[in-house]
């Protein structure tokens, strides 16, 4: 029997405005853009796949379960811009089948920064969890699943059960990522990595005709998910929630292939849904993993560098968190709130330069025509923020 | 394949992206194969009348027979005929009169230096007894546009004795030379489209020019445009269909390795580069505007503006009113050597073209390390992505990227590196290997 964890990430950064060197407002975020843009992206995808995930968990009563990690950034704008994305998850954790995973508030790389800035927003998002779906998470991931050796030790220090990130080819090797694994001089967390082969056919692959295994169908990918039987114990199936609707349109099938799969999964050889606890609490560890450096799940890299591959990311994160300690000592919540929204690792991403000649995903909902102008769009607002901190001193 | 080609200048007796253009891609059809006679007009350049002495190819050879064939160092394949005819890139229908003028008035303080030229059209008689380059004396009357058609008279006359399967013209002055020797000889005929009369002149377009152009792609088996820009117009102003279109992009020399010299001793001001013919096309008033608001912000930096043309008193005094008169530096036109250094200088290149058909000027800054800003109404804009670009009207924004790239260390690094990666996608051999299948295809039909 093998177990199918489905965890899907859900998030929405706060866009930024155009903001140039002539700008001096205070308000950095293009309102209208991510009005539209939430919106839009809860009519094609929220929406739609949660009635579908509420169908199959009556239909299969209990037995289909699943994982969100939902990022603070996300909720605060279905609070401003679509409420009934927010109803509608709620309704999903009132099932009892859906839980919720722990990460940072602001989705930021404050781990490689700041600490302390870390630690506080994960607390701030597993209060979140608690007000809004009535959960305590017991499982954390760190932003887009970087994740290295300290992660796992500060995860663990702040009390969570385990730890989701990637299954990169270049730290297992041989191995499989569906097992469970533990990080070294950690006690009792364990890990579970995305099975990327499984995860991006569906991510990536499932609409795109000139792949050889096109059309995936829901029988076909039940018959792949039985594979692991024997060979293994989860078949950890992480993506993004957009995936539905939006990465992957109505049109291509993907909502009948999420209707149809859970049903075959179970019926071919006797497999079943588990949530990541409910995983971690059923399954040994087999191994320990050892791994020094950044991993994620982010390009074929699957390392950091499509937020800190150049000069212009790794000046602009070092700039943003050169403020940390004047920001947090200044006592002023709003410009706090603004630092933060300016920690999600977005901004960064768009300032990534990687593949800009050949324009593929890292363009997708990306406000700016090019890397240089988001860099310079960002380092413009830092200064605002520095400004308002000499203020406040002065 | 042997192609008769009718061009402009041969370094260094460049007055602009056209020159280098044909040059470049000469070169290129030079490596990938293909013959090459290249017929030039062997005009005096227009800004020569502001040097003392100034050297054309026929002063270097004193005085020969028409049609004397040149060599160019550094070509296997090409052979260079000199046309006695007064045309020169860049000229305008009105600025023609004005250039005789002046070259007469410097004949007859002396000062031209070459040997045995005849009186100019409507000057004195007398004069030297040897003719310019063995033509007739007071050929050179009349207007442009007649020139153009003498010119055109040479080329075939030229045509008569020369073996081809093509003839390749670049820009609408040679384009009536062109359809005359296409007609004669019976080879199909190639228009490259470097600009249009749309592009130097806005609206206003000289009707006669602008009829010379269409007849030019009208009457061409194809017309190779440098961008689609370019390309647009020549399908919506001049109704050439789509079919007859090819688009070949320029590309640029790349310089030959090594470090050239150490940046100078490092000084406390920026410098901001505009390099370019000062005329409507290439929006120099907007640069300065840009100057001005970048001035509000950032004080230490110097705007240098290289390159003459009509415009250039009109923007010497706007600069003045502008209040900012002593941030800008105008180097007047350069050549060769010091263009090089005026781009190992400058922190940032900025070309704010109104109508740029391609732009050559960025790729050459690109290739000395120099971050770039380029205007998005510009053919060279559809091949670069990592550069800064903007709406040449978009002052604002222009200073905002301007101040971020002086600001911020980081991002000129990623500039350069970048744009020095994407330079190597960009080769004249490219370029010509597309004119090549060009060829390949009409000549197979013919």
């Amino acid at each position: 029997m093998a177990s199918v964890v489905f965890y899907f990430q859900v998030h929405q950064p706060f866009r930024l405005r155009r903001y140039s060197i002539f700008d001096s407002g205070t308000n950095y975020f293009d309102g209208r853009a991510n009005a539209e843009i939430c919106r839009k992206v809860a009519g094609k995808s929220y929406l739609p796949t949660n009635a579908v995930i509420a169908d199959l968990i009556r239909m299969h009563e209990g037995r289909f379960r699943v994982s969100y990690s939902i990022t603070g950034m996300a909720i605060e704008q279905f609070r401003l811009y679509a409420p009934e994305v927010l109803d509608s998850f709620q309704a999903l954790a009132d099932t009892g089948c859906v839980e919720f995973i722990a990460e940072t508030y602001h989705h930021s790389l404050a781990f490689l920064y700041r600490r302390d800035e870390f630690v506080d927003q994960v607390a701030m998002h597993r209060q979140l969890m608690a007000d809004t779906f009535g959960q305590t998470p017991r499982v954390f991931r760190n932003t887009e699943l970087t994740y290295n050796n300290d992660v796992a030790q500060v995860a663990e220090d702040m009390g969570f059960d385990a730890v989701l990130t990637e299954g990169a080819d270049h730290i297992l090797g041989y191995r499989s990522p569906n097992f469970l694994y533990s990080p070294p001089n950690c006690g009792q967390l364990r890990m579970l990595l995305k099975n990327y082969r499984l995860s991006d056919d569906v991510a990536f692959r499932f609409g795109n005709r000139d792949w050889a295994e096109w059309p995936l169908t829901a029988e076909k990918f039940a018959r792949w998910v039985n594979q692991i039987n024997g060979n293994g114990y989860v078949c950890n199936l992480f993506m993004d929630y957009e995936t539905f609707g939006e990465h992957q349109w109505a049109d291509t099938g993907i909502f009948d292939f999420l209707r149809a799969m859970p049903g075959l999964v179970m019926r071919i050889g006797d497999n079943n849904f588990l949530t990541v606890s409910e995983a971690v609490d059923r399954y040994p560890v087999t191994a320990e993993l050892d791994i020094p450096h950044m991993i994620s799940w982010a390009d074929i890299e699957r390392d950091i560098s499509a937020w800190l591959g150049n000069s212009m990311q790794a000046n602009a994160l070092y700039e943003l968190y050169a403020l940390a300690d004047d920001v947090r000592a200044s006592g002023n919540e709003e410009l706090t709130e603004d630092w933060r929204k300016l920690q999600t690792s977005d901004h960064f991403y768009y300032m990534c330069t990687k593949y800009f000649a050949d324009g593929d995903v890292h363009k997708y909902f990306n406000p700016y025509e090019s890397p240089y102008d988001s860099y310079i769009n960002y380092m413009n607002i830092l200064d605002s923020i520095r400004t308002r901190l000499g203020q406040k001193k002065a | 394949m042997k192609v008769f080609m009718l061009g402009w200048e041969f370094p260094p007796y460049i007055s602009g992206g056209l020159g280098t253009a044909c040059y470049g891609l000469t070169r290129g059809l030079d490596e990938a194969g293909v013959e090459v006679t290249f017929v030039l007009p062997t005009a005096v350049p227009l800004d020569a009348a502001s040097h003392v002495h100034f050297r054309t190819p026929a002063t270097l050879m004193g005085d020969l027979p028409a049609g004397t064939v040149l060599t160019a160092e550094g070509f296997q394949r090409l052979t260079v005929r000199a046309l006695p005819a007064m045309l020169q890139a860049y000229a305008t229908a009105g600025g023609f009169e004005q250039m005789i003028e002046q070259l007469r008035q410097q004949q007859n303080l002396g000062a031209l230096g070459i040997p045995g030229l005849t009186a100019l059209a409507g000057g004195g008689g007398g004069g030297g007894g040897r003719s310019f380059v063995g033509g007739s004396p007071g050929m050179y009357r009349g207007d442009l546009l007649t020139q153009i058609q003498y010119y055109a008279s040479l080329a075939v006359e030229l045509a008569k004795r020369e073996q081809f399967d093509l003839v390749h013209a670049h820009d609408w002055m040679t384009y009536p030379a062109g359809l005359a020797v296409s007609a004669y000889t019976g080879k199909p005929l190639v228009v490259h489209l470097h600009s249009t009369e749309f592009d130097r002149s806005g609206e206003h377009v000289n009707q006669q020019v602008y009829d010379i152009e269409r007849a030019g792609m009208h009457g061409a088996d194809r017309v190779i445009c440098v961008s689609y820009l370019t390309r647009g117009i020549a399908l919506r102003r001049y109704g050439v269909p789509a079919e007859k279109i090819e688009v070949v992009y320029n590309a640029v020399e790349h310089p030959d390795g090594g470090m050239g010299e150490p940046p100078p001793i490092a000084r406390d001001e920026k410098i901001v580069l505009f390099l370019g013919r000062i005329t409507m096309q290439k929006g120099p008033e907007y640069f300065l505007h840009a100057a001005k608001k970048v001035l509000e912000k950032f004080k230490k930096v110097r705007f240098v503006i290289a390159g003459s043309g009509d415009m250039t008193g009109q923007i010497v005094e706007l600069s003045a009113a502008l209040g900012i008169g002593r941030h800008v530096t105008f180097t007047g036109f350069l050549r060769g050597d010091d263009v090089a250094r005026v781009f190992r200088m400058a922190d940032l290149y900025v070309m704010p073209s109104v109508s740029e058909p391609f732009g050559i000027a960025p790729l050459e800054a690109l290739s000395h390390n120099v971050p770039v800003i380029i205007s998005k109404q510009s053919g060279v804009s559809e091949v670069l992505t990592h550069v800064l670009k903007v709406d040449f009207w978009d002052v604002d924004e222009m200073a905002n990227k301007i101040i971020a790239v002086l600001r911020h260390p980081p991002l000129q690094r990623v500039l350069r590196q970048q744009g020095q990666i994407e330079l190597r996608r960009l080769s004249w051999r490219d370029s010509a290997e597309k004119c090549k299948e060009v060829y390949q295809q009409l000549v197979g039909v013919a």
